[in-house]
């Protein structure tokens, strides 16, 4: 399933390095958004979510800091696991627990 | 792959995003929420101006950003004097700010590098009257220096600098009311806001984009890493220090104070409840919960006084 | 061409106007005070629209006119001394985010004790920040400099901030006749700026002096010495355009007086050489073989012209109003580094004149003029560094 929230952004994101001063910019403007970081590898508990359970309020994608809780087509909310840290904010404020902690194995 | 209509209409805040993931705030930032709120509300025709503080950090290392809108750093103390100076070149180029398709011009700064050393700038910034808005939110901490107390510590907590120990060395201090000293500029618009209500925060950046003249919003933000708090929490407690009236959300706009929903539902919850999830104050006696206790109904009502006669 | 009778401080006012400043951020200190207020007075009477924020600290003047700057206007500030010092971060600031802002210091002597009188010191502990530095002789000069260094610094190559330094009360409350070209002459050698970045490209957002971990900084900080270095060929460039158009030729970093023929040169920055000038004159007539060269552009620093100039002098006689204690006079220890790996190798000595606004006259100039031959003509040097006005 494909991340909804930040459309051509998240396929344009690719590292940027530079090798000789002459291609450098300038002075240090940004060139890229950090959706090149794939924060993901910090979680160490990962939200599941239960579509049975869910009842589309959206809560979960309202309070995600990263954001990382993108809305599907079809209406339910979904984790980007690539981005993801995993602190837990949606399954606590998920009125009907629909979102459950799980620890990872890496 | 498009979202429904009904969907986009189902939310209660903006649907577009133009905050990115792959910043690097720590695991349930409050901080991180708000400026994810401020680009919902603002979109991307906003210019930022943000000094030394953990957003220095969440906007991103160079060459990457995580903003969808312009953004400059600048140093700790400069926030008030940046974005003035950003409004006066806007004006001087012709630029339509603030209103509803003006440009946003947005000073986005901790609570150390407001309540102290940003002080005498946001004075400056207020008094001269600029069109901008200034939001300071509030960690109660200086966090990124790793969490040393700022005069926004409240009562009690530990911080690295009060760190407690056999002298029972904790802020000693009640929380500098940043709000009230911005209210005495006699500005057009002042706030306060919480992550755990970012439809109430939202309405409020709408509310300080139509009107003319500098705006003040102190948003509550939590720091699970300086509270020593769970990260899922981070809603819950900013939530909570809304419902104990340790951080009563309302509006202060020409002249009149008024107290928003849900602060006035009814009577606060015993601070407790906020204090016992976050490891900075369990080093707190009970006489010093009783003294923070104490104080946080002492200024509720005087807040609810201000509301009722400058209503 | 217009020529007014006017202080130091309306010349930089006049030419900040005639500049077609945006935007001017500023905070009044004493002896600074006169170009706020005549760009106040310039605003007041229609004569201008310039945005004038006034700031409650010059911290915050820096800081608005770098916000200003940084959104593509051209911008000014004039501060002296202590607001000098305590802009001193954000100087560091306006050149990382490449903010080519001018500024013009009146030189004013450090506190305690309290003093509003002439001393470079103020100036000249801001070397290091990035800043293009510019003394002015005279009250035309601070007019003609104010207008080069908008066009240096906002040269694409350049893209870095500038000073325009005058001496307190000897020119900024001191009256003289200065020309003023015609506006559309300033327009055409001065069009509007052209910004390297924009903030309000909100189709292509950017973020401005990120975070950069020690893989980048080091490129940044190269990328600032090389535009600084490149800033001496326009600073030529400009200053032979200015003659051409305004019949007043900055084409030398350098302005040398009387130098063909000297054993002795008289090396020194702002009014005083105007003094230094009239010395050498007299001393001409006397019989003396002495000129003088007036550094103009102290950051950057004229290396290879100072290098040309003390290839054929016996001796040079630094006049320093300025002090770096713990070492010596400051353009004496920059004069003598520059000349430590090539052949020329006159006689250097280091005149400690004129601090907190001290009298330094012809006749000085005539006493170091003597001491400096006796030096060259014995060969030997019987101290670096003379506190020349000390009481004793």
């Amino acid at each position: 399933m494909k991340n909804t929230l930040f459309g051509e952004k998240l396929e344009e994101a690719k590292p940027i390095v530079f090798k000789k001063v002459e291609e450098y910019p300038e002075l240090p403007i940004s060139l890229g958004t950090t959706l090149v970081n794939k924060t993901g590898d910090w979680r160490t508990f990962m939200p599941v979510i239960n579509e049975e359970k869910c009842v589309k309020c959206y809560i979960c994608w309202k309070f995600c800091p990263e954001p990382s809780i993108y809305i599907k087509p079809d209406g339910y909310p979904a984790v980007d696991y690539d981005f993801c840290k995993g602190c837990g904010i949606c399954a606590n404020e998920c009125p009907t627990k629909a979102i459950e902690m799980i620890r990872e194995e890496k | 792959m498009e979202i429904p209509e009904s969907v986009k209409k189902r939310v209660s805040i903006p649907f577009e995003e133009h905050f990115y993931a792959g910043h690097t705030a720590c695991q349930g930032c409050g901080a991180a929420l708000g400026l994810r709120y401020v680009l919902k509300a603002y979109g991307k025709k906003t210019i930022f101006s943000i000094p030394a503080c953990c957003s220095t950090i969440i906007a991103g290392p160079w060459p990457y950003s995580a903003f969808g809108a312009p953004l400059f750093h600048t140093a700790f103390e400069t926030t008030g004097a940046v974005i003035g100076g950003i409004e006066a070149a806007l004006k001087a180029k012709g630029y339509k700010v603030k209103g509803e398709d003006g440009i946003m011009v947005v000073g986005w700064a901790g609570d150390g590098g407001t309540a102290d050393i940003g002080l005498q700038a946001l004075s400056g910034f207020l008094e001269r009257g600029h069109d901008a808005v200034y939001i300071m939110y509030d960690n109660e901490a200086y966090m990124n220096t790793g969490i040393q107390r700022s005069s926004s510590t409240p009562y009690g907590a530990w911080t690295t600098n009060t760190p407690g120990g056999k002298k029972h060395f904790l802020e000693k201090r009640h929380k500098k009311s940043v709000i009230d000293i911005v209210i005495a500029h006699d500005i057009p618009y002042a706030a306060t806001a919480s992550i755990a209500y970012p439809e109430d925060f939202i309405r409020k950046l709408k509310k300080a984009q139509k009107i003319k003249g500098p705006s003040f919003i102190q948003l509550y933000a939590s720091c699970p890493t300086g509270w020593r708090s769970p990260t899922d929490k981070s809603i819950e407690l900013a939530r909570l220090a809304v419902q104990t009236a340790y951080f009563p959300l309302y509006e202060y706009e020409n002249g009149k104070y008024k107290i928003n929903m849900p602060s006035t539902k009814k009577e606060p919850k015993p601070l407790i409840e906020f204090l016992k999830l976050q490891g900075r104050f369990k080093y707190m006696t009970k006489e010093d919960i009783e003294i923070l206790q104490e104080w946080v109904l002492k200024r509720w009502e005087l807040l609810k006084k201000k509301a009722e006669i400058f209503g | 061409m217009v020529k007014k009778v006017v202080s130091g401080n309306y010349a930089a006012a006049y030419a900040a106007k005639h500049a077609r400043v945006e935007v001017v951020a500023a905070y009044p200190i004493t002896p600074q005070t006169s170009i706020i207020e005549k760009i106040a007075e310039f605003i007041a009477n229609g004569e201008s629209d310039i945005q004038y924020v006034p700031v409650e600290s010059e911290h915050s003047a820096m800081a608005a006119c770098i916000g200003a700057s940084a959104t593509g206007a051209r911008a000014f500030t004039a501060t002296s001394a202590q607001g000098l010092a305590l802009m001193h971060e954000m100087l560091h600031w306006a050149s990382g985010a490449r903010l080519p802002i001018v500024m013009v210091d009146v030189n004013r002597a450090m506190a305690p004790p309290w003093s509003v009188w002439d001393d470079q010191t103020d100036s000249l502990a801001q070397r290091d920040t990035g800043w293009m530095q510019f003394y002015a002789e005279n009250n035309q000069e601070v007019y003609d400099g104010v207008l080069m260094a908008f066009k240096v610094a906002e040269h694409k190559d350049v893209q870095l901030p500038a000073m325009i330094i005058e001496s307190a009360f000897i020119l900024s409350h001191t009256y003289a006749i200065v020309d003023m070209p015609p506006q559309e002459e300033i327009d055409e050698f001065l069009p509007p700026r052209k910004p390297l970045y924009t903030l309000t490209d909100f189709d292509n957002p950017i973020a401005v002096g990120a975070l950069a971990t020690p893989a980048d900084y080091y490129e940044f900080r190269y990328k600032i010495a090389k535009a600084m270095e490149k800033a001496k060929e326009v600073i030529k460039e400009v200053g032979k355009e200015f003659g051409e158009r305004f019949g007043r030729d900055y084409s030398q970093m350098i302005e040398l007086y009387k130098t063909e023929d000297a054993d002795i040169v008289f090396m020194g920055m702002g009014s005083l050489m105007g003094t230094v000038k009239e010395a050498v004159d007299v001393l001409r007539r006397e019989g003396y073989k002495v000129g003088a060269a007036k550094v103009r552009w102290f950051r950057p620093f004229p290396s290879e012209e100072l290098y040309e100039l003390a290839k054929n002098v016996q001796g040079i006689a630094v006049l320093d109003r300025n002090f770096s204690f713990g070492q010596e006079g400051i353009l004496f220890n920059e004069a003598k580094g520059v000349l430590y790996n090539t052949d020329a190798k006159p006689i250097m000595k280091d005149y400690i004149v004129g601090i907190g606004g001290r009298d330094f006259t012809v006749e000085d100039v005539k006493k170091i003029a003597n001491d400096m031959l006796k030096i060259v003509e014995s060969g030997k040097l019987d101290e670096e560094v003379d506190w020349f006005h000390l009481k004793r």
